[in-house]
């Protein structure tokens, strides 16, 4: 993408939110953490705190209330102080819950490295082996281990720990497999590492956080197992302390001593919903979409905020007419523009360019032309668009969105991405017709076929059912183009719309676009960064630096005689097809200050 | 003095093989008998457009493919021996710079890092002398020398790309292979590449086999140039030759593809 956040200046204040406020700023998340602090804090100080031996009976004193003498929360059946045993059942419970997730995390992630990197025949054992784990019920898998190991708390955790490492495999496979076809693994390799080297060293950073997330959302999962095995007897032994084993002990009480099983069982509530609401936050705090804005989703309409309107001006004669557009994006609590003072005029028939380099802004400003710019952390903060005379940015949301592919279309980089691809074509080409038209389902895929003739795809008939990937990149950029044409809009705004085509198609793609624009007078706006493109194609050009135009002129004029120096450098810098090495030699005295 | 790469016969096919149930699943012939050759301090280009099988020949010379047939000499080395002799004979012999240079950097690693592996594992470096070599390698690459305390998201796609040539040259192989090396930057910055590349070139006496869909781009560097079409190499030529008299039709159809700056003044004087 080349969204123009690069570019802006470095002056203003853009500092992220640190991962802290970010997590904090989760109220959920931060009440989490509290509970969690506290009950950790108790845990791990039971030790020195001034309660009574959680193991002491004296069945002369059993099962007393809540907040008798001596004992705030009662006793249970042998007479032992259940604030005490709580205290140190939460230790128990926590440490097992924390030592069996470090188990499922490490074999976990290992299972899940080897097969995502090695695929294969190494892949399918070793998945298929994860796959017969998770075919068993937990439990009754638990048991089974505990089963053959005998009961005990240690066993206990070997069991959950065994439970949940497919939880780990998975993940970490999913991660790996994206990961090992990676350009720097191939570049790690080239570099003479060995594949272990490579797994350890640079996979294993990048799926990092991947396992943080998901042990902080299983943690509390464990814990409950945990509290489960126990809670059947088959966890902590008599007479030591965990939460489980005490809720299974109060059961038979439940009914004349309630408080030897709710409290427990209350903790466990506790101490697992703390973990949850926390992890939850962790994962949001980590995952590197949220970190960009701030913890909202962004929308898809843009939020206006504009601080300077230009007035409507008598007779406007041009279709498309911008005027001091200005569109910033958030970025931590700065709002930092991203273009500035952005002015041209579109006519009727006419082909406009906007040329400019990555991070230059020229995709951001044909989004706000229409409001597409994502927001949050997109605003359109001055300036308006007027198509035939009216600002779009003083219509309803729902009045922008009648514009759109109506009056003015988009026709995109990469067809693929923009293309669902579990539908046909077809379909989308008639979706397309149908968000803006009331006509029936198969006249509207009449029309649909009508287009892709138009467009230049031969066999249209059989074609309109074919799915995107199973068309040429040429014949799915053709279908973009069919699916802009879908309402006879009077403006088409093509954004690269052949950059990621190759040469011989892009003439053919250009020659198509040139052709209807004669034929239907359709006014074109072509953002590009080929000099070649505009040259082949556009009436009028503006360059664009830095979120500003620095150039606007005909095309013919800016290309033969540039009058600001940037647009000569970047003219410069474009080899021409004959030119041959003399290329370099006439480029280098551009770059010769470059030099340290 | 022996050519830097000979290829004989190259041929590569993806898919093709027999499942349990002996029925043979769907191959791709990337490459079909491919032969060239690249001479000692020349820059070879190869031409083609997606699905051509030219990354393909790249990667196999570099050893991250296998040849399913034909026989690749580097260096006066045969490819399968330098292949059993593991992957560090391979990379001190011929190395390859990718076509997106962020992505070929590990994003969790510093430049110091990236650049310790090639000195260390292939040169066998101490500590000392990779100092100063990477001191040398940024300072040929044209890079500040803070450049190695920071993360590869730190820099431009330009700057990111003279820091993966810095690598490259880190091994001290003779040949390199650039696949597209400069396509993914912005034209001024590919410029300066090229630029940069030029130079290293007579200044290590390296040996290019330059990867390219741009004709304009391959012109101004190569020597000769090779087009691919379809898995084949229809035609191979000096570059003066093949851009003024292309012989194949092919080839023609590409030129005349090509978008030009003079058009403009073709179309409305």
């Amino acid at each position: 993408m080349t969204q123009a956040l690069a570019t802006t200046p470095q002056t203003v204040s853009t500092a992220r939110l640190s991962s802290w406020s970010l997590l904090l700023n989760n109220r959920l998340a931060a009440a989490g953490l509290l509970v969690l602090a506290v009950i950790g804090l108790i845990a791990l100080l039971a030790p020195w705190l001034p309660i009574p031996n959680p193991n002491a009976t004296l069945p002369a004193n059993r099962l007393q209330p809540v907040l008798s003498e001596g004992h705030l929360l009662g006793t249970d059946h042998l007479g032992r102080d259940i604030l005490a045993r709580l205290i140190w059942g939460t230790r128990v419970s926590i440490a097992v819950g924390l030592s069996a997730t470090a188990i499922a995390a490490l074999i976990g992630s290992v299972i899940g490295l080897v097969s995502g990197y090695a695929r294969g025949v190494t892949d399918n054992i070793l998945m298929r082996g994860i796959d017969m784990l998770m075919a068993f019920p937990y439990i009754l898998l638990a048991l089974a281990i505990v089963a053959v190991l005998g009961p005990g708390l240690l066993n206990a955790l070997y069991a959950i720990a065994i439970v949940n490492i497919p939880f780990f495999a998975r993940n970490v496979r999913g991660v790996t497999v994206g990961l090992a076809s990676r350009e720097f693994v191939d570049a790690a390799r080239l570099s003479g590492k060995s594949h272990a080297a490579i797994l350890f060293t640079e996979v294993l950073p990048n799926v990092l956080p991947v396992i943080v997330i998901t042990m902080s959302t299983t943690v509390g999962w464990m814990i409950l197992e945990t509290a489960g095995l126990s809670f059947l007897g088959l966890g902590a032994q008599p007479p030591q302390s965990d939460l489980g084993s005490m809720l299974g002990e109060g059961r038979r009480l439940l009914f004349n001593a309630p408080h030897v099983s709710i409290i427990p069982g209350l903790m466990i509530f506790a101490l697992v919903m703390s973990i949850n609401l926390l992890g939850d936050g962790v994962r949001d705090v980590l995952d590197p979409r949220l970190r960009a804005g701030d913890l909202t989703r962004p929308q898809a309409v843009t939020r206006f905020d504009r601080r300077t309107q230009p007035p409507q001006p008598s007779g406007a004669r041009d279709i498309l007419e911008v005027e001091s557009l200005e569109t910033s994006f958030q970025r931590g609590r700065a709002t930092v523009p991203a273009v500035r003072n952005i002015s041209f005029t579109l006519g009727k028939g006419e082909c406009f360019g906007l040329i400019g380099e990555s991070g230059s802004g020229k995709s951001v400003t044909a989004l706000s032309l229409l409001g597409l710019v994502a927001s949050p952390p997109g605003i359109i903060t001055g300036g308006t668009v007027r198509i035939e005379g009216e600002d779009v940015f003083s219509r309803s949301e729902t009045g922008i969105r009648a514009l759109r592919g109506a009056k003015v279309a988009y026709v995109f980089q990469d067809p693929l991405t923009t293309l669902h691809p579990l539908y046909r074509v077809g379909e989308q080409i008639a979706e397309a017709i149908l968000a803006h038209k009331r006509i029936g389902k198969t006249e509207a895929r009449a029309r649909a076929i009508a287009l892709m003739e138009k467009v230049g795809i031969r066999d249209a008939n059989e074609r309109v059912d074919a799915f995107p990937h199973e068309m040429s990149g040429g014949q799915r950029q053709r279908i973009g183009i069919a699916m802009a044409l879908a309402n006879d809009p009077d403006i088409i705004i093509a954004d690269e719309p052949t950059t990621a085509l190759d040469v011989t198609v892009q003439a053919k793609i250009l020659d198509l676009l040139q052709d209807l624009r004669r034929e239907r007078g359709l006014a074109l706006l072509l953002i590009t960064h080929d000099f070649g493109v505009v040259a082949q194609m556009c009436d009028r050009v503006a360059v664009m630096k830095d979120g500003e135009i620095v150039e606007c002129g005909r095309t013919a004029d800016v290309l033969r005689a540039p009058r600001h120096e940037y647009t000569r450098k970047l003219i410069a810098c474009v080899p021409e097809l004959g030119q041959g090495k003399a290329f370099l030699e006439s480029v280098r005295p551009l770059f010769a200050e470059v030099k340290p | 003095m022996s050519d830097a790469i000979v290829v004989t016969n190259l041929r590569k096919t993806f898919g093709g093989r027999r499942n349990i149930l002996g029925s043979a699943s769907h191959s791709v012939h990337a490459v079909k008998g491919v032969s060239f050759a690249l001479r000692q301090g020349e820059t070879l280009a190869i031409v083609g457009e997606s699905g051509s099988g030219k990354s393909t020949i790249a990667r196999m010379l570099v050893g991250l493919e296998t040849p399913s047939s034909g026989t690749m000499e580097i260096d006066g080395q045969d490819a399968a021996t330098l292949r059993a002799r593991g992957s560090k004979a391979f990379g001190r012999t011929i190395q390859y710079v990718f076509q997106d240079p962020v992505a070929s950097l590990n994003p969790r690693k510093t430049i110091d890092k990236i650049l310790d592996v090639p000195l260390r594992l292939l040169r066998n470096y101490d500590g000392s002398t990779r100092a100063a070599r990477k001191r040398e390698l940024l300072d040929a690459v044209k890079m500040p020398k803070d450049t190695l305390e920071r993360y590869p998201h730190e820099f431009s796609g330009g700057q990111a790309q003279r820091i993966a040539i810095a690598r490259a040259l880190a091994a001290e192989a003779k040949i390199m292979v650039l696949d597209e090396p400069v396509s993914a930057l912005d034209v001024s910055v590919q410029a300066q590449v090229l630029l940069l590349l030029d130079e290293l070139k007579s200044r290590f006496g390296l040996s290019y086999l330059f990867i390219s869909h741009d004709l304009a781009v391959v012109e101004s560097v190569s020597d000769r140039v090779a087009v691919m079409y379809l898995g084949e190499m229809v035609e191979l030529d000096t570059a003066a030759n093949l851009f003024a008299a292309p012989r194949h039709d092919y080839t023609r159809e590409l030129i005349a593809s090509a978008p030009r700056l003079n058009a403009a003044s073709l179309q409305d004087p």
